[in-house]
């Protein structure tokens, strides 16, 4: 009896360690192919780093020199991201957190958010084709890709900032109001100041993914190659992630420039998972100092 | 008064931001339709969907994206089959088996894996994997169904084990200690109360997995290989939609027949993911979880 008791104790704890065994080992996977792929970038891409990299403009058809223009096309198509993401996100937030009754509006309204979220990076770039590109005029420019990844990267920043106004205690508005201030008072006085901090961590991940896209400014703004610098918005700009694409696949010396190729995706990774890194650690940095 | 009445307007205002997302997927859809739609006077709407033949630069030009669409499902179907276990654990791990010091880490892996952009895992896959491929199996070309659908499953992971660790968070902790109290094992717990009850966040994840998978667009741009023809092998070559539309848009002529064709597969591609993510956000309301679950 006490006999088999014990082996039906001991095959279930067996059955434990094998299924811990499995998933530890799952994660593990995940955690290699992520080590493996940055490592092996890192190794080859190392090498063709330096200043001259970074600062210049790439020269001979594109075999030679830096990639300069498109570290600087990927800055202003960010930044141009985040001046149309971050305002229509935060308005939008603080509409469903502070003034929103729960009904079959906000529920229309949040459905259309998660469809957003999901709507592929290649229709993104077919919409900004379509309607900034062709409908409006603005051609492949600085506008119309900052457009298109502005919207893209609207139901990240719209989360972020939903859940960062949500994490203001209640009690800060109650006692706003029992002084007697306005409700918008309170939300641009009180609610927003404090959700600020949140809400800009929140965005900065929307930041990598506006970095890091290609094919949203494939038909609206990147350009192959620019013998200078985008002069207005209205100029056609370079990118990293594009120029990755280009000397990947589609230039006459795709062995020779392996080692630019490499440098580029270093840099683009850089850029990339430093913004989100930050982000991270500034996160976790927030939750622990909670000041309420 | 006056009060009340700039209160209101302030109020609407916010309204009309709110709805900026919404305006967007209209004019998304109007965009997809002003291209698109011309395509169908050359073409039937059954035509385009089921013709074999993509020849879309001969003449006469032959708009048929089935294979284009087998292209897709096959690469999508074979990333998500090797991204559910690996996510789905990982969560189970992340959530409930991690050490608690060095849980937040381990998320920060998952959260950095996702961060990744879509072109440096083409990328990887190109240079790395297609090359290795050639050779150890003696392939034709590297750049094939296989491949792709590994860095697909590389780029659904995140998505799944994220969510899906949400919903294992969201499984209230009585349920788990009632369990205990029984006598059951961890493992048991795990495997016939928590996950059990967060099934319906967990197929969510998984939803959310495949759209995301079916619309990537550089990874199966760089690595599945471009032959729009029916695959007869995992190590064929493909050309799933979202391959068509980023290789193709740059030499379609303005205005011509291609350039609506490749709108038109916009179209089916919009909503096609449309149709996941409204079953995905049907399953995290309908089976709402007990407790304070906030999926």
């Amino acid at each position: 009896m006490n006999e088999s008791i014990n082996s039906s104790m001991k095959w279930r704890y067996f059955k434990q360690t094998l299924f811990f065994g499995i998933v530890r080992l799952s994660f593990l996977i995940i955690a290699l192919a992520l080590g493996g792929l940055l490592l092996y970038i890192v190794i080859n891409g190392i090498g063709v780093i330096n200043l001259d990299f970074i600062t210049t403009m790439p020269t001979d058809s594109m075999t030679r020199g830096g990639i300069m223009p498109a570290i600087v096309g990927t800055i202003y198509l960010t930044v141009g991201a985040i001046l149309i993401g971050l305002p229509l996100g935060v308005a939008s937030a603080i509409y469903l957190t502070e003034y929103a009754v729960q009904g079959r509006m906000i529920r229309i309204i949040k459905i259309g958010i998660n469809c957003l979220a999901g709507v592929p990076s290649v229709v993104f770039g077919l919409f900004g084709l379509g309607l900034f590109v062709v409908m409006l005029k603005f051609g492949s420019s600085i506008l119309a890709g900052s457009l298109t990844l502005g919207f893209l990267i609207l139901p990240t920043i719209i989360g972020a900032a939903e859940e960062a106004l949500k994490a203001v205690p209640q009690t800060f508005r109650e006692a706003s109001l029992a002084l007697g201030v306005s409700k918008w008072q309170t939300i641009f006085r009180i609610v927003l100041p404090n959700a600020l901090p949140g809400i800009l961590t929140g965005s900065i991940l929307g930041v990598g993914r506006a970095a890091g896209e290609t094919a949203p400014i494939m038909f609206t703004a990147a350009a192959f190659f620019t013998a200078k610098l985008p002069e207005s918005i209205f100029g056609e700009v370079m990118a990293l992630p594009y120029h990755i694409y280009v000397l990947a696949t589609a230039g006459t010396h795709i062995e020779e420039t392996r080692p630019m190729q490499f440098g580029t995706v270093l840099v683009l990774i850089a850029v990339v998972l430093g913004i989100d890194l930050l982000a991270i650690i500034i996160r976790s940095r927030m939750r622990r100092n909670k000041r309420w | 008064m006056n009060r009340k009445i700039k209160e209101n307007i302030i109020k609407y205002i916010f309204f009309a931001f709110a709805l900026v997302s919404i305006i967007v997927l209209g004019l998304i859809v109007l965009s997809l339709f002003r291209e698109g739609m011309p395509i169908f006077k050359l073409v039937s709407l059954s035509d385009f969907l089921l013709g074999k033949d993509w020849y879309p630069t001969s003449d006469p030009a032959s708009f048929g994206i089935f294979s284009l669409i087998v292209g897709s499902v096959i690469v999508t179907f074979l990333a998500i089959f090797i991204a559910v276990p690996l996510g789905v654990l990982s969560a189970i791990y992340i959530a409930e088996i991690a050490p608690a010091s060095i849980k937040e880490i381990f998320k920060s892996v998952i959260e950095l894996l996702a961060g990744i952009p879509s072109v440096v895992l083409g990328f990887f896959g190109m240079v790395i994997i297609a090359p290795w491929m050639q050779e150890t199996f003696d392939l034709p070309t590297g750049l094939n169904i296989i491949n792709a659908s590994v860095i697909l499953a590389i780029m659904a992971i995140p998505t799944i084990s994220s969510i899906s660790e949400d919903a294992l968070y969201a499984v209230p902790n009585e349920f788990k200690e009632a369990s205990y109290a029984l006598g059951a094992t961890r493992f048991e717990t795990i495997a016939k109360v928590i996950v059990p009850s967060a099934l319906s966040g967990i197929s969510t994840a998984v939803i959310l997995g495949i759209s995301r998978a079916i619309g990537e667009t550089m990874v199966v741009l760089m690595v599945a290989g471009g032959a729009a023809a029916i695959p007869g092998s995992i190590f064929d070559s493909v050309r799933p939609m979202p391959a068509s539309i980023a290789a193709e848009m740059g030499e379609a002529p303005f205005g011509g027949a291609h350039y609506h064709s490749l709108f038109a597969i916009g179209i089916v591609l919009f909503f096609l993911t449309l149709a996941f993510n409204l079953i995905a956000d049907y399953l995290s309301h309908k089976f709402h979880q007990s407790g304070s679950a906030t999926l």
